[in-house]
């Protein structure tokens, strides 16, 4: 394992692939996703999906559990604006995404490692193009170390 | 300053002498001659034992909390916020509060002058007009109040209660603030990388206990999340990692709520900077939705409401 300190992605393991935890709002991206299989578009690998019934029920804990459990990068998407299956989880969500991220903007959090679309149901094409982009930034930005334990982790 | 401690004993005898309220919160002088006591009294015979000086930095909204009887209470800028913010939230009830405005030019960092005399313990203080006096075993110093603000003070926005039933005295002017203040414009200039030191220093010798979540009068959880064992989301450990997290969350907590009082920073024992966190998340708040917390009993909180043309630059 690379130890703390070292750069953007910089003397890593060659094997190293990124690992995205991908948090999808069960009406629209995940349905995209969906689309995206069936239609046989081609996007990597390196996500853990997981699916949630909007992307108002996503908390900062959700967030940096991931992190905290290893995660490299964290994505998540939902309905465009105004196309809400509960009318308005995404307004909220956006107002607590909006304040998250400037947390984590100002204590140096890397901004290829956080990502947030709306991508309908339809939008299978948005869904792998969006998923290459954020598996480049994430390759960028390199093994997060960030939110590891230092210490013995217990459960 | 100090003239102010006869109107407000006068206000809580006549309060609870006129059964107008069940209980009076307010300061009383307690072992620390520069940390003012909270006091909550039910009897009028018992509101000469109030003060009013600059130890009464800590914020009493938080005593207003989880109370069914009827509230006096002592309230400066950041004070009549915290109550405004807990109304909102439905934490108390503002009918059964009568407020007693204090226009405040300031409490003292009791943190920061103890830094300053290591070694010396203050065994009493006179507060005079603008300047204090401590007394010390080996030789008294005299200061001015001004100069030994507590940090949020020196750049209050709010100096003058937001909502009051009665008014001790004439409203006073904020202090001076620069457009951008100095701590957040150094953050501003920092990189990435720089951030993140600069936040694993400053919060690298916090020892969890939890002092800064207590004091805070917006924090009411029956169970805080660092509480939450299903799943856990942060372990009780006092790894950098865990005290980060419990850091980051609790200031999430209070985006959109936090009145930058100053509680937390007063409340610990290690003097970390734990504004340093909302400070930046009152700053955005103001920023992006020209949003400050407990200003108007009228409007919801910033994250229980929304606009469809809010930011979205953001997303893609
Ligand atoms: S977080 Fe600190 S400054 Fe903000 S309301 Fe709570 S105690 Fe006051
Ligand atoms: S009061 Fe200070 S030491 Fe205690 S938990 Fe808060 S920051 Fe850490």
């Amino acid at each position: 394992m690379a130890g703390p300190g070292e750069g953007r992605g910089e003397g890593r393991m060659s094997e190293w692939e990124p690992r995205i935890v991908t948090i999808l709002c069960n009406w629209c991206t995940y349905g995209a996703a969906d689309l995206a299989g069936v239609n046989r578009l081609q996007y990597p690998t390196n996500f853990k999906v997981i699916r949630v019934p909007c992307s108002g029920r996503v908390s900062p804990k959700m967030i940096l559990a991931a992190f905290r459990s290893g995660a490299d990068g964290v994505w998540v998407s939902g309905c465009h604006p105004g196309d809400c299956h509960y009318i308005s989880g995404n307004f909220y969500a956006r107002r607590r995404f909006t304040m998250m991220r400037a947390l984590f903007r100002h204590i140096g959090l890397d901004d290829d490692r956080l990502h947030f679309s709306w991508i309908s149901a339809a939008e299978g094409p948005k869904f792998a193009a969006t998923a290459r982009e954020v598996i480049a930034a994430v390759r960028r930005a390199g093994p997060a170390r960030e939110w590891g334990k230092t210490r013995a982790q217990v459960v | 300053m100090t003239d102010y401690t006869d109107r407000l004993r006068a206000a809580a005898r006549r309060l609870l002498g006129e059964g107008r309220v069940d209980c009076f919160i307010g300061y009383r002088r307690g072992s620390l001659p520069l940390a003012a006591q909270p006091a909550i009294l039910t009897r009028a015979e018992q509101a000469d034992s109030l003060i009013w000086d600059p130890s009464c930095g800590m914020n009493l909204a938080h005593y207003a909390v989880g109370r069914a009887d009827r509230i006096g209470i002592v309230a400066t800028g950041c004070v009549s916020r915290s109550l405004v913010a807990l109304a909102l939230e439905n934490q108390v009830a503002r009918e059964r509060l009568y407020i007693v405005g204090v226009p405040c030019t300031g409490m003292l960092d009791a943190g920061a002058l103890r830094r300053r005399f290591p070694g010396r313990e203050a065994a009493a203080a006179a507060y005079e007009g603008p300047r204090v006096t401590i007394a010390f075993a080996d030789g008294n110093e005299e200061l001015a109040v001004a100069e030994n603000l507590a940090r949020p003070c020196r750049t209050c926005a709010h100096p003058n209660p937001v909502v009051a039933d009665e008014m001790l005295g004439e409203p006073v002017a904020s202090p001076a603030v620069p457009a951008v203040p100095e701590e957040a414009a150094a953050a501003e200039a920092r990189s990435a990388a720089e951030r993140w030191a600069y936040f694993c220093e400053a919060f690298a010798h916090c020892i969890r206990c939890y002092a800064c979540r207590n004091a805070c009068p917006l924090c009411y959880c029956p169970t805080c999340f660092v509480d939450e064992s299903r799943p856990q989301w942060v372990g009780k450990s006092s790894d950098p990692t865990d005290t980060r997290t419990f850091h980051f969350l609790r200031a999430l907590h209070l985006a959109g709520r936090c009145t930058d009082c100053g509680a937390c920073e007063r409340a610990c024992p290690l003097d970390i900077p734990v504004r340093h966190l909302t400070s930046r998340l009152n700053a955005e708040a103001k920023a992006i939705y020209g949003f400050e917390a407990g200003l108007d009993l009228e409007e919801r909180p910033l994250l229980d409401r929304y606009r469809p043309e809010d930011l979205n630059d953001f997303f893609k």
